[in-house]
């Protein structure tokens, strides 16, 4: 079977799509929710690196080493709100997480 | 000189208005009563200048221009004539004795830089009133001190009886203002210029022609001096709009004495007297004016027979005597109500004077009934009133015109009233020789119940009182000033300073020789050489002539009432001091209608007051509130409301929410983007 750019593709669909629904229907942990995020960044990389090999253009993976970049920075700062957030509220079940309630 | 009669008073409440806390209450006093003593003196110049000079014509001095707008130029002038000067020496002259007689009345009020900057307020817009060129100018004069009147009724603000007098005042004034108002604006329809001489000249041109209004044809002359009078009732407090002036005796006494006796009070009487060739052309105008003079003379003296606060029988007996003023004019001698405004302002602001130097001595007690015996205590004060009483009841020798001040004033009105034709004047011949027995009657029973008999405390004062009828006693209690003053509390009366007795001896003055000394040239044969043109008499306007040779009895008839009021008083408080109380208790219907002042304020209560506060309700609550308020601003607001409370509840605070939202979002964008990629 030869691996074409449709399989990457709709790897990357996949992931992605576990990524949403981790992000919508998780309940319990907000770290979850990350992950998620990471998930959905990864599928799109995956998806930049597919287009770039598939049409000889580096560009697309340049743009993915972007991506992790700003994907690790992401991860850094986001866990760091968390340590704090946890310090101040004493939890970080993504339920009790609504202060912004109307 | 006229400039600085005119303005000096306004300069003296500029400066103390404006700076009086700067510089401290005596100065205050100072700046305004020495302008106030220059243009007194600078007043009686012009009135021997103009009043015994040669000049015929009114002089006209222009100050300055008011404004111009289309045919109605308005300009500020002076009009000097022997009317004006008459009432600048009135005015300057009540206005300097009560800015002296003030520093000793108020001197333990804190506001007298406020006073005395509204009593010289007061004299500058009573000036420009009476110096007036033009209708327009008379109207800034006229509301002029229809406001000072108003913050002066009102000075002491912390008392509401004070601030509800203020307001009733300013109020009904309103009403004659409306009236006055009117007239301007026909007579400048009519004519086609406020200025005194252009109408003048015009009006004769226009007599007879007819105005049509509501349907029915009027003489327009007519309907402009009614509506024109109808200004003058408001100002002079006559009878219908007369409710004010009793309770305006809320204000300070001293005010009371200068505005609601000698001056403001008798604008209306200026009035017509400035207009008089205007009225000369409308009869049915001066029979109205006659009828109304006549009735007012009557009904305040009658009211003034019951009442128990020392100034409100003072202020009855005011407008009673207004009264007779314009029944002189009414019966054409003009000069007879000028004439009596000119001594009235002297007798009645030295009883006004006096009875705020009684209630000073009886430590701000104003009720009759607690009064009694001060004769030996404030002796000074007893004569002055005496002279006061003896002035306005008409003391004099008959058939001569040897006499106090109203004797020869008010008997020259009562003749005036018995030999003119004009109809009405009939009734009120009758009304003012009642109306005389009834001063005399209520001015000795003010002497007898302050003076003499037995002095009555505060304890025992309901007891001696006429029944139990006591209606009135909120207001007896009043002058709210601070009762910690540096004389103490012994409640012993005392004799006021120098300062306050001072001004009653020159009005007294005033009171005994203004009649005899002046009646040659008021009304008598030197009529024309001192009115010269500033009164319109028609050619066959001989009423001073015939009032001369009135019968002996109706020449006597005053004397007679005078000393018949005099006798019954004198039997009543002195003699057998049970006898009004028994009187009163015989006629209860009678007396309580008296007491109640013919239930005038009730009347305008049942008739305008609580409709007007009915309808003002209706549009508030009904008309702001309901209609305005429900669907404008608060109907808004309130939809406003109902769709936030629906759309907070999106809010909810959930993270996966928003996010879950976003994604809807960005998959909706899409798909459109998409779509319409397709198409």
């Amino acid at each position: 079977m030869i691996i074409g750019l449709t399989h990457y593709l709709t790897l990357a669909a996949i992931l992605f799509t576990i990524g949403v629904a981790g992000i919508i229907l998780n309940r319990k942990n907000i770290i979850i929710i990350l992950m998620s995020v990471e998930l959905i960044l990864l599928s799109v990389n995956i998806n930049l690196v597919a287009f770039s090999t598939n049409s000889g253009d580096l560009t697309g993976q340049i743009f993915a080493l972007f991506v992790l970049t700003v994907a690790a920075a992401e991860a850094a700062i986001g866990l760091a709100i968390l340590v704090t957030y946890y310090r101040n509220r004493g939890t970080i079940a993504v339920e009790d997480i609504n202060a912004l309630k109307g | 000189m006229y400039d600085l009669i005119v303005f000096l008073p306004l300069l003296g409440f500029l400066v103390a208005g404006l700076f009086g806390p700067l510089i401290g209450a005596r100065n205050s006093e100072l700046v305004t009563t020495i302008p106030l003593g220059i243009c007194a003196f600078l007043a009686w110049v012009a009135f021997f200048m103009v009043g015994f000079g040669h000049e015929e014509h009114a002089q006209v001095l222009p100050v300055a221009n008011w404004f111009v707008s289309g045919k109605l130029a308005v300009d500020w002038a002076f009009r000097i004539d022997t009317l004006t000067v008459v009432m600048l020496v009135v005015v300057t002259t009540v206005s300097f004795l009560v800015h002296v007689y003030s520093i000793g009345y108020m001197a333990e009020d804190p506001g007298r830089p406020r006073f005395f900057a509204y009593l010289s307020l007061f004299t500058f817009a009573m000036l420009m009133l009476v110096t007036a060129d033009n209708l327009v100018q008379m109207f800034f004069g006229w509301e002029g001190v229809g406001l000072a009147s108003y913050l002066l009724i009102g000075f002491w603000y912390e008392k509401p009886s004070a601030n509800a007098a203020a307001i009733k005042a300013f109020i009904v004034n309103r009403i004659g203002d409306f009236g006055f108002a009117l007239g301007i604006f026909l007579v400048f329809a009519l004519t086609g210029s406020v200025t005194f001489d252009a109408v003048f000249g015009a009006a004769p041109g226009i007599a007879g022609k007819t105005i049509h209004v509501f349907g029915a044809d009027f003489d327009a002359w007519t309907i402009t001096c009614l509506l024109l009078f109808m200004g003058a009732m408001g100002k002079s407090a006559q009878f219908l709009l007369h409710t004010w002036l009793p309770d305006a005796m809320e204000g300070p006494t001293p005010v009371s004495a200068l505005i609601h006796a000698a001056t403001m009070v008798t604008a209306g009487v200026f009035m017509v007297a400035r207009l008089s060739p205007l009225f000369d052309l409308a009869p049915v105008a001066l029979s109205v004016v006659t009828i109304v003079g006549a009735t007012t003379a009557f009904f305040a003296a009658t009211v003034g027979l019951v009442q128990n606060d020392i100034k409100r029988v003072i202020a009855y007996s005011t407008c009673s005597q207004l009264g007779y003023m314009f029944v002189g004019l009414g019966v054409g001698g003009y000069s007879l109500g000028i004439f009596h405004l000119f001594t009235h302002a002297f007798f009645k602001a030295l009883l006004f004077l006096g009875a705020g130097s009684v209630i000073n001595a009886m430590h701000h007690e104003q009720d009759m009934r607690n009064m009694g015996g001060l004769r030996k205590d404030i002796p000074f004060t007893y004569w002055m009133m005496l002279i006061g009483t003896l002035a306005l009841t008409g003391v004099g020798i008959p058939f001569t015109s040897i006499g106090f001040a109203g004797f020869v004033s008010k008997d020259a009105i009562i003749e005036a009233a018995y030999v003119s034709q004009r109809p009405g004047a009939v009734y009120a011949f009758l009304c003012v020789v009642v109306a005389a027995g009834f001063t005399s009657f209520y001015s000795w029973r003010l002497i007898f119940m302050t003076f003499f008999g037995e002095r009555r405390s505060m304890a025992d004062a309901h007891g001696h009182a006429h029944g139990a009828i006591h209606e009135d006693d909120a207001h007896a209690h009043d002058e709210p000033l601070p009762d910690d003053h540096g004389h103490g509390h012994d409640h012993t009366p005392h004799e006021s300073p120098q300062v306050m007795l001072i001004p009653l001896a020159v009005l007294a003055l005033g009171a005994v020789v203004a009649g005899f000394a002046f009646r040659h040239f008021f009304i008598g044969g030197g009529f024309e050489g001192f009115w010269k043109e500033a009164l319109f008499l028609a050619p066959d306007n001989k009423i001073l002539e015939q009032m001369e040779t009135a019968p002996w009895l109706v020449s006597l008839l005053p004397t007679l009432m005078m000393a018949g009021g005099f006798v019954v008083a004198y039997y009543m408080y002195i003699v057998e001091p049970g006898a009004p109380r028994a009187l009163a208790q015989q006629n209860p219907i009678l007396y309580r209608f008296l007491l109640n002042k013919w239930y005038f304020d009730e009347i305008y209560d049942f008739l305008f007051v609580r409709p007007a506060f009915w309808l003002g309700r209706l549009f508030w609550k009904g008309g702001d509130g309901f209609l305005i308020d429900g669907l404008g601003p608060d109907g808004v607001s309130a939809r406003v409301i109902d769709v936030t409370r629906n759309v907070v509840r999106l809010q909810t605070g959930y993270i996966y929410h928003y996010a879950f939202a976003m994604l809807l979002g960005g998959a909706a964008f899409i798909t459109w983007f998409l779509v319409g990629g397709i198409r």
